[in-house]
């Protein structure tokens, strides 16, 4: 009974923030704040307790570390179908702890509506963990689409539109919302067709992973099928050249949006990936592999060189993560057990890293109200803190060794240098020009001729813990990823042997 | 042949209605009376609903050659009838009480709702085409009086004429197009046109010819592109609850009779028709949704919208086999609840009648912290029009897409996943307005208690059963899934 509570928990707590308005602002950041501590504790407990050794792996009905069912909609054989493994926990301490930092970075940021906002933003958390639970493919898509809506008020009634006016926030919102719900559909259309082929093969109508994993595929099918959703994922993650919603949102978007969007928003399309893409379509997968991997390069690079043109701190960041994600998307469609395990300790790391540079830049925000870079420079001994703060996430950012990012990258590099070596080797480049965007964003913002003589106030408290506490993770995470790996070793050792037994057929064939 | 008491019980729905329109008119002539003539409406109407399950108990039941009164008949019935209340409920918080609203004579606004409402309930059981000429005509004249019912708003009379107009020149086709049929099949009879057109093999050219003319004809009253170019002046000049008549109600009724037409008469469907209607899919999807995107008028928009939806239901239409019947009583059922909704909204808006109808967008704008829970009605209704999960409409289009793809149409599924996504905008955009600071313009609202009048109460019941059905949609579905054909 603990998952449906973990996905209820975030919803009932939005309605308590809305309702609780009425007793004054401070109450909603509250209870939003104690909700999301529930959701994280809840999260750590089963960390604690579970075996998480169990995970869907090829050849046998898959096993989960915990599994919920309940019949939702008969006459299509949906049900509301909620498990958990290695995978998804830690998916879920992540959206956890960034919920909770999302709170707090708006405490001071939203004054307009609080009850209202603490609404949508547990509600993208609620949608969120939904999707990292959901294992009923009708059911993933639901909350897949759901949380699009409070993500699109987030951004519409709090965000801030750009400097010269031109990009509104309700153009970004709209922009994030038209990309994702239309690349959605089409992932409706590819699991519809899925359902329809098995269908025709059994007889029976399912939307359940178990059952749909022994779909028999003819070649083109499975082909179509599998781009059917790899469209939506790739929206999502995303992949260049449908990338181009992600750069107005993370930069109209208030600082929790921000850090919602690129903590988590974005791993459920790697999630998607690695739990429905990749075991529902192996054949496919491992054929379009090159292509995806290719993909990721063009992606890593041309993230890096648009977050070094730019002028907007938060564009930066957002472009930035562009980068990132093709080292995951390179890590992924590997299909080597190291990569698979950088892929789940770069998420993590990317998701503290970007989540803490867009609560900075939510902070600078606050002092200058301006996000062009143009108009900062030497504040490195303006402001307590925040700058060298700043340079510890940016090292981080650029995969400095003791930061997860390291880790990560590390590993999907090792990893996919077996089976890609030129792809990879060209992906390890990429990283010179991490740390070239990284570091000329600390240079134009905190080093330099001082723009003006006004001093800013240093940071507070709250605002030190969460960075602090952010910059400790990452480190936990550089320094001892064990028990991270341990976690999430079931699972992607399961996604590995769907794969490398698709790579070796696709070998034998040719 | 004899009618039994057992053809009179099929037929219940129809005649309860039909006294109905007579008892009022008879409460007219005696005593002019709003508050009167609208209770009479609603118990003459719940009756007729009620009706409706016995009907169901000696169904399937052809009463003359004329009417087949089954399980589908009866789903319509339902809906038409529930849409009507609806509306009446409506129209009676839109003409106001009193010395208030509405300055004209405000009860005969209620007779002709109820007639077109019989007509309705005539459509959807016709299976001759006499009856389906009958019924149509039923529906359709007392509408170009309700359109013209604020005949001193230059507007609506304006789309009054212009449905009139329109509307006898898409039934000429009709009528056109049935003198085709009778000639080369020498039967009215659906089935007995469906069967002369199969011992044929493909459709003769004339055959396809008046088929292609009947289908016209009813695209007009449906407004699929081409043939829609009435329908956003229409909904813009008519009166708010009259506009969610002609966009529920009058809509169901004609697509209720199309579907068993060509379900009837499978052989209709093959050859070119199935391409023109391919086509007119297609173009009611892009187009609808393409000139909605540019409008500043809820009700034209609305308009636009429900031409793009009735094109995603002609996908059903053109898939005909498996589970399109389903997918398409499931959809309509959906596009009827969230057009009443989205409708309602304007009407008590616009309440009590003051020369215009609240349909600017400016006028919504900031809603939401004026009238919080009108402002989540018609937020939950755009989402729905939008298909976004947790409200019906997703159920509905989750529909459509299934039967695209079971019946392998890639390029009509192609076109309203393309069709919603220019959707989208225009209904996020409109959501959006209604949360946005207020405007200090000077404007009227929703009266305060508009939620404890009768309007706002199934507004909001509306509302709740959009948002549950979204949810947990298996109570539709079953009650759908006993209304095939």
């Amino acid at each position: 009974m603990i998952l449906p509570w973990l996905i209820l928990i975030p919803f009932i707590g939005g309605l308590l923030c809305w309702q609780g308005e009425r007793f004054g602002p401070t109450l909603p950041r509250w209870i939003a704040l104690l909700t999301m501590s529930l959701e994280t504790i809840l999260g750590l407990w089963v960390w604690s307790t579970g075996t998480f050794t169990y995970a869907p792996a090829p050849g046998a009905d898959p096993t989960w570390a915990l599994e919920f069912k309940l019949q939702w909609i008969q006459r299509f054989g949906i049900s509301v179908h909620l498990a958990l493994d290695g995978l998804s926990l830690l998916m879920i301490l992540l959206t956890g702890l960034l919920g909770i930092l999302s709170v707090l970075c708006s405490w001071k940021e939203i004054q307009r509506n609080v009850g209202f906002f603490h609404l949508n933003l547990m509600w993208i958390l609620g949608g969120v963990v939904g999707v990292f639970l959901a294992i009923d493919l009708f059911m993933f898509f639901f909350f897949w689409e759901m949380m699009l809506v409070p993500m699109y008020f987030l951004i519409a009634l709090w965000g801030h539109s750009s400097a010269d006016g031109k990009k509104t926030r309700i153009y970004a919102a709209t922009k994030f919302f038209i990309f994702t719900q239309a690349s959605g559909l089409i992932m409706l259309v590819a699991i519809l067709g899925l359902v329809l082929v098995h269908f025709n093969q059994t007889g029976v109508i399912t939307f359940g992973y178990a059952d749909l994993l022994k779909t028999k595929l003819s070649h083109g099918t499975e082909y179509i099928l599998m781009l059917g959703f790899f469209i939506a994922f790739a929206v999502k993650l995303p992949i260049v050249p449908l990338h181009s919603w992600l750069p107005d949102a993370h930069a109209q978007a208030p600082t929790a949006g921000s850090v919602d969007l690129a903590g988590i928003l974005l791993k459920t399309a790697a999630y998607g990936l690695l739990r429905f893409a990749l075991p529902l379509f192996p054949n496919a997968s491992a054929e379009f592999a090159p292509i995806a991997m290719v993909l990721g390069l063009i992606g890593i690079f041309y993230g890096a060189f648009l977050a070094f043109a730019q002028t907007d701190i938060k564009r930066l960041i957002a472009f930035s993560s562009v980068s990132h994600m093709g080292f995951v998307l390179i890590g992924i469609y590997s299909g080597s057990q190291q990569a698979l395990q950088g892929v789940v300790v770069q998420m993590l790391a990317h998701g503290l890293s970007a989540a803490a540079l867009f609560i900075l830049s939510g902070q600078l925000y606050e002092r200058l109200h301006t996000r062009d870079m143009r108009e900062m420079g030497g504040l490195w001994s303006k402001i307590a803190y925040l700058p060298a703060i700043s340079l510890f996430f940016a090292a981080a950012s650029l995969g400095l060794p003791g930061t997860g990012n390291f880790v990560g990258e590390f590993l999907i590099l090792i990893g996919s240098f077996v089976s890609a070596p030129w792809i990879t080797a060209i992906a390890t480049s990429g990283l010179v020009f991490g740390s070239v965007y990284s570091l000329i964003m600390i240079h134009r913002a905190y080093f330099g001729p001082a723009k003006s003589d006004a001093v800013y106030k240093g940071m507070d408290g709250r605002e030190l813990i969460m960075v602090l506490g952010l910059a400790v993770l990452l480190i936990l995470l550089g320094v001892y990823p064990q028990p991270i790996l341990d976690t999430s070793s079931a699972t992607m050792h399961g996604v590995q042997q769907w794969l490398g037994t698709a790579f070796t057929q696709l070998a034998s064939a040719r | 042949m004899d009618l039994t008491i057992q053809h009179f019980i099929a037929l219940a729905p129809l005649l309860i209605t039909s006294i109905t329109i007579v008892v009022v008119m008879l409460g007219i002539a005696w005593r002019r009376n709003h508050s009167q003539s609208f209770l009479l409406t609603v118990a003459g109407l719940n009756l007729a609903l009620l009706s409706i399950y016995p009907a169901l108990k000696v169904a399937p039941l052809v009463v003359t050659p004329l009417l087949q009164i089954d399980s589908f008949a009866c789903l319509y019935m339902g809906i038409i009838l529930v849409s009507t209340l609806a509306c009446v409920t409506l129209a009676h918080a839109y003409l106001g009480e009193g010395k208030a609203g509405y300055p004209g004579n405000r009860e005969e606004l209620y007779l002709l709702i109820l007639m077109a409402a019989a007509g309705g309930l005539v459509l959807v059981a016709a299976q001759h085409l006499a009856s389906l000429f009958i019924g149509l005509e039923l529906l359709s004249v007392p509408v170009y009086g309700l359109v013209a019912y604020a005949f001193f708003n230059k507007r609506s009379l304006e789309g009054g004429i212009k449905y009139m107009v329109l509307s006898a020149a898409g039934s000429a086709f009709l009528l056109f197009g049935m003198a085709l049929l009778y000639a080369e099949s020498g039967s009215l009879g659906f089935s007995e046109i469906g069967k002369a057109i199969a011992a044929t093999g493909m459709p003769s050219p004339i055959a396809s010819l008046g088929l292609g003319m009947m289908l016209v004809g009813l695209g007009f009253k449906l407004s699929l592109v081409p043939f829609h170019l009435w329908t956003p002046d229409v909904y813009e000049g008519a009166p708010a609850p009259v506009a969610a008549f002609l966009a529920t109600a009058s809509k169901v009724a004609v697509f209720g009779v199309l579907v068993r037409l060509f379900q009837i008469s499978p052989a209709a469907t093959s050859g070119v028709l199935t391409d023109v209607m391919s086509v007119i899919a297609v173009a009611s999807i892009l187009v609808g949704n393409l000139l909605a995107l540019t409008q500043n008028n809820l009700k034209r928009l609305l308009g636009y919208s429900s031409i793009a939806h009735f094109g995603y239901l002609m996908i059903a239409m053109v898939a005909s086999k498996g589970m399109a019947v389903e997918a398409i009583n499931v959809y309509l059922v959906t596009y009827v609840l969230t057009s009443l909704g989205a409708f309602g909204v304007v009407t008590l808006m616009s309440s009590p009648y003051s020369g215009r109808d609240a349909d600017a967008m400016f006028e919504y704008r900031g809603l939401f912290w004026r009238r919080p829970y009108l402002t989540a009605v018609l937020t939950v209704m755009m989402l729905s029009l939008a298909g976004i999960p947790l409200t019906t409409g997703f159920i509905g289009k989750f529909y459509i897409i299934a039967t695209g793809v079971e019946a392998h149409l890639w390029w009509l599924t192609g076109s309203l996943v393309v069709g919603s996504a220019i959707g989208v905008f225009y209904y996020l955009r409109v959501m959006v307005t209604l949360y946005l600071q207020d405007s200090k313009i000077q404007r009227h609202d929703a009266p305060f208690n508009w939620a404890q009048r009768a309007g706002g109460v199934m507004l909001l019941g509306i509302t709740l059963l959009a948002f549950f059905l979204g949810v947990y949609p298996q109570p539709l579905l079953t009650l759908v899934g006993h209304a095939g054909l």
